[in-house]
């Protein structure tokens, strides 16, 4: 029996799926620490990132950030952080996952407030808005697309890196991957493909279906030139953007 | 009769020991060769076909979607899926990982590539044109030379995340210094041997980077007059 005659056997037995630590059990568990970890670096991310547009200074420290980060492994990270105060278990492997989150969300908050035209900010403030009001009312709204565009990028690659947390043992789905290694290839052969199929279809879903919420919240005057491009054009000789990530 | 001696010889559980690097100098020396070795080669592969794919994408405008499509997809499958893919086949050897990490460098430099390629001057073409310079040689003498900067770009990018990559490679048993670092980390936790494998893989992406860049102020003398 070929690898990929094994991996549809295994996928077709029912308890793959619903035991304990089957399929749905590490579905259910890598969707909450990717979660868990993208909502922590947005935290970091986003208020360090409109703080430092709205000033326009610390340029610097965003691309900084994006290059250390790309050459730390993942695995470096996840091996490390559960040694520490925060102690095995989830809080590590979302802490180590957050990581490599914040640098899409720095960027591309950072570029968002930068990107909003000086005549528009000129206008505001000539309208008598104040720094708070200028944030609100005018810069966040306007780098809206922005935000989406790096929520996107970092959600996408923390589901994808999360199957890293598995080398730990962490949970998530890359757990059936290991597991099917564990077996040998041999035998596991058809669990390994399997593994590998089902977290190649979370990302890859991942990324469409963002891919429409990201159209969906940009306001339609904004849509034409694509932020995430845009932005992507605008890193890239400082190294930040052109796709690249950590270890995913 | 006393047992103070037990006590100095306690050997904790430092986050970074010399004696560990001394008594250990042979397995760190081994897993950097392996994670120089892996990364090299996989770059220089992934160069090798990925600068054509972007001559092939900027020659032939209808092709350019298709090849960044599918460098894309390829991009946002995860490493441990792409190597669950690959390994059933090729087995748990070197070249499993060989052929993960080109596969994800391939996207970093055929974007920076046919960036840098799109750069180039719609002057300068004509005028390479109108000098008689054929399609062929206008590539080699014009456009690739001028593309150099896009193109150092994305192998410095692909470099850098190939490093750190590499490490994943540990899943059949090739990772390098990932390899150290998890067995430091199996082997009751040994802090000082995860931190110095993750010391090593930082600086050397670090080193590596710096390289290129060299190579790259050497290869183009006339961004900086």
């Amino acid at each position: 029996m070929n690898p990929v005659e094994q991996a549809i056997v295994w996928l077709n037995d029912p308890l793959n799926w619903t035991n304990p630590g089957g399929i749905t059990d590490r579905l259910v568990e890598h969707l909450a620490i990717s979660a868990a970890a993208v909502a922590l670096g947005c935290l970091v991310a986003w208020p360090l990132g409109l703080w430092l547009g709205h000033r326009g200074g610390g340029g610097g420290l965003v691309v900084v950030v994006s290059n250390v980060t790309l050459a730390i492994p993942t695995i470096a990270l996840l091996a490390i952080l559960p040694l520490t105060f925060l102690g095995f278990g989830k809080p590590a492997v979302i802490a180590a996952l957050a990581v490599f989150a914040v640098p899409p969300l720095l960027a591309n908050a950072y570029t968002g407030m930068r990107e909003v035209d000086p005549q528009v900010r000129d206008a505001a403030v000539g309208m008598g808005l104040s720094g708070g009001q200028l944030v609100r009312r005018v810069e966040l709204p306007l780098a809206v697309p922005y935000l989406a565009a790096g929520f996107r990028t970092a959600a996408v690659q923390v589901v994808a890196t999360a199957t890293l947390a598995s080398f730990v043992n962490g949970g998530g789905l890359g757990q059936i991957i290991s597991a099917g290694f564990g077996l040998g290839i041999a035998a596991g052969g058809g669990q390994i493909l399997a593994g590998g199929l089902l977290v190649a279809l979370l990302a890859l879903g991942m990324e469409v279906a963002l891919a429409v919420a990201q159209r969906a919240v940009t306001p339609r005057p904004l849509r034409a030139g694509t932020a995430r491009r845009a932005a992507a054009v605008e890193a890239a000789p400082a190294q930040v953007g052109a796709g690249a990530r950590g270890a995913g | 009769m006393s047992l103070r001696h037990l006590a100095y010889d306690d050997p904790g559980n430092p986050w970074f020991s010399w004696r560990y690097v001394q008594d250990n100098a042979e397995t760190i020396r081994a897993a950097l060769g392996e994670h120089v070795s892996l990364t090299a080669q996989a770059v220089l592969v992934a160069a090798l076909v990925a600068v054509p794919l972007a001559v092939l994408a900027h020659w032939y405008r209808p092709l350019t979607g298709p090849i960044l499509a599918f460098s894309g997809a390829l991009y946002t499958i995860p490493s441990l899926a792409l190597f669950a893919f690959i390994a059933p086949y090729v087995g748990t050897g070197t070249t499993t990982v060989l052929i993960g990490l080109v596969l994800y460098a391939l996207l970093l430099i055929v974007r920076n590539s046919l960036a840098g390629l799109r750069q180039v001057p719609a002057e300068v073409r004509d005028a390479a044109q109108g000098m008689g310079y054929g399609r062929l040689a206008s590539l080699l003498r014009i456009d690739l030379p001028l593309a150099v900067p896009g193109i150092l770009t994305g192998l410095r990018l692909a470099t850098v995340s190939t490093v750190a990559l590499t490490t994943v490679g540990d899943l059949v048993g090739h990772g390098g210094l990932g390899t150290l670092i998890l067995a430091g980390f199996r082997n009751n936790f040994y802090r000082a041997q995860i931190l110095t494998g993750t010391l090593l893989c930082v600086a050397l992406a670090l080193v590596l980077d710096l390289l290129l860049a060299g190579a790259g102020r050497l290869l183009t003398p006339w961004t900086r007059r």
